[in-house]
């Protein structure tokens, strides 16, 4: 079968993220740009199925400027088979996102789809679960295990308080949390070979998307920030102080 | 303009978070419905009359919607919140599951995770895992909303007397089964919602000595978290991560123990209402963000403070 895996180009999450100081937005000029860690979970994963035989071909998609060609080609590097690069200079918002994807879906008919829970820039959590809907899929969401058994895919998911398994209908969308895998590195003859793999080019109006953003950003602020409080001596004036003065004990 | 809040519930009691929810409508103004779906949640139903603020209950009691499978309840809501101005619900993991799908099938965007409510169609919300925080405007005719529910105080959950009307909206998509769930055992507190979090990061040296942490969060009703650098050298597992690839907390208290406060934590943490934090190195980081600071080798300060706790309980 075959899987659609999606990457997104986002600031390294080593990277401190500094707010502009027009307020427009975060500065990401000659900042440190990687592949959204649960996006590499979401592509180790499709490896794995591919590894282990469940899956013929893994077809990685990513949709932002051209530069995000480095990620699909780290995809690619890392067992991906080929990549589809959405291209737009433009902000694409995460209805926008699902609405390219589905067009994306509809061509390539992949028995799975798997994206990262959400991008750690927006921090929407929101683009499978609408790629899902637009498409008439099911979906697991934050995904711990995920088991393809036939038709259906099990997939069990991180909720609060425990862990609930679901089984779904394929073709499915299946988001990824943090232990699903641990992603592998990318060997450098892999690298070397990823650069020969097939990567094709589109933009928006090609799949016949028009990006029309319904949010629009007012402002972007640093948080408040805090202050450095208060040095203790010891463990006894610890307490004392948390009994006492700040209350939470 | 009528709002319509979904409440969050285990079919059993109505979820705190839900009454958070409610004091963000309340933010945003108007007349508030709340929608339980659920199988067998009459009782829930009966408690979401009884918040302050609401007008009316709508009660969807199917076995479809018992496990609240987001495929749907995406449909229910879709279809019983197109005559609504705003749709809100907390963003836990049912939410955040199910959202997205009520937005995609109306054909609007979903405003995440707010955490303050500037006017009706404004609102406040964290990116870059709290690192900035943005003013976000919707232009949508229906706004699609998940709330941080430790953002907002909640109404009471009592003295209400809305209407409760059953709802026989029955939505099976079809796509979806629940298997089983496995709720974890522990009689600690859930990391995200839990009150009091008490944290161990590389300086803990190895995964046993994680049990000093644990028996002063048992003191305290505590959680126990991890720095990435904890769970990295294998000493915990990833599912007691704090930090921006991990959990994000925001708990009345946060101790944090041999963390020296890497950038990628402290946007898990740093929302929290008092920070401790107990190092041996004086520069390590966290002290920048610490409320208390205790420079002192943890493997003494410890058992000092399960002592400490133990003598005014």
């Amino acid at each position: 079968m075959k899987i659609l895996v999606t990457v997104k180009r986002v600031i390294d999450y080593n990277v401190k993220v500094r707010v502009k100081l027009d307020n427009t937005g975060v500065d990401l000029a000659n900042v440190k740009m990687t592949m959204n860690p649960f996006c590499e979970i979401a592509v180790e994963e499709a490896v794995r199925l591919k590894e282990m035989g469940v899956a013929s071909e893994i077809v990685v998609v990513s949709i932002g400027p051209k530069a995000s060609q480095e990620q699909i080609r780290t995809a690619l590097a890392l067992g991906a088979d080929r990549g589809v690069h959405i291209e737009t200079d433009e902000e694409v918002q995460s209805l926008e996102a699902a609405k390219l994807l589905k067009s994306v879906v509809e061509k390539e008919e992949p028995k799975l789809v798997i994206l990262g829970k959400q991008s750690i820039d927006s921090d929407n959590n929101q683009t499978g679960q609408m790629l899902a809907a637009l498409t008439g899929m099911g979906q697991g969401t934050f995904a711990s295990e995920v088991v393809v058994d036939g038709d259906k895919v099990n997939v069990t998911r991180e909720v609060d308080g425990g862990l609930m398994t679901v089984a779904l209908n394929l073709p499915a969308v299946v988001t990824t949390d943090l232990r699903l895998n641990e992603p592998r590195y990318a060997s450098l003859p892999n690298i070397m070979k990823a650069k020969k793999k097939q990567l094709d080019s589109m933009t928006p109006a090609d799949l016949g998307v028009e990006l029309a953003p319904r949010l629009s950003t007012l402002k972007v602020e640093a948080p408040a920030s805090r202050q450095a409080g208060v040095k203790v001596a010891d463990v006894a004036e610890l307490v004392d102080k948390l009994k006492s003065e700040a209350k939470v004990i | 303009m009528t709002i319509l809040v979904i409440a969050e519930h285990d079919n059993g009691s109505l979820k705190q978070a839900t009454l958070s929810v409610v004091a963000a409508a309340k933010a945003i103004g108007g007349d508030i419905d709340v929608l339980v779906a659920g199988g067998n949640c009459g009782a829930v139903g009966e408690a979401a009359a009884k918040a302050e603020g609401v007008s009316k209950v709508l009660v969807a009691d199917n076995a479809v919607y018992g496990h609240f499978l987001g495929e749907n309840l995406g449909e229910l809501v879709a279809e019983v919140g197109k005559n609504y101005s705003h749709i809100l619900a907390a963003a836990g993991t049912v939410g955040k599951d199910f959202m997205p799908r009520v937005a995609a099938l109306l054909d609007v965007a979903q405003v995440s995770d707010i955490m303050r409510v500037e006017s009706e169609d404004t609102f406040v919300r964290p990116i870059y895992a709290g690192n900035a925080i943005a003013t976000v405007k919707s232009t949508d005719s229906i706004k699609v909303i998940t709330v941080r529910p430790t953002a907002f105080d909640p109404v009471a959950g009592r003295g209400g007397s809305a209407a409760v009307e059953a709802l026989d909206v029955v939505k099976d998509a079809g796509l979806s089964q629940f298997v089983n769930e496995e709720l974890a055992k522990s009689d600690r507190p859930d990391l995200a919602s839990a009150g009091i979090v008490v944290s161990g990061g590389r300086g803990m040296q190895n995964g046993e000595n994680f049990q000093m942490l644990e028996q002063i969060a048992d003191l305290m009703g505590a959680a126990v978290g991890a720095s990435r650098a904890a769970v990295d050298a294998g000493f915990v597992p990833n599912d007691m991560q704090v930090g921006q690839t991990g959990k994000i907390v925001a708990p009345q208290l946060y101790i944090a123990v041999g963390i020296s406060g890497a950038i990628q934590h402290l946007a898990g943490m740093s929302d929290s209402k008092v920070i401790v934090a107990i190092n041996k190195d004086e520069e390590a980081p966290i002290f920048q963000v610490a409320d208390y600071g205790l420079v002192a080798d943890l493997f003494e300060a410890v058992p000092q403070l399960e002592e400490g706790l133990r003598k005014i309980k």
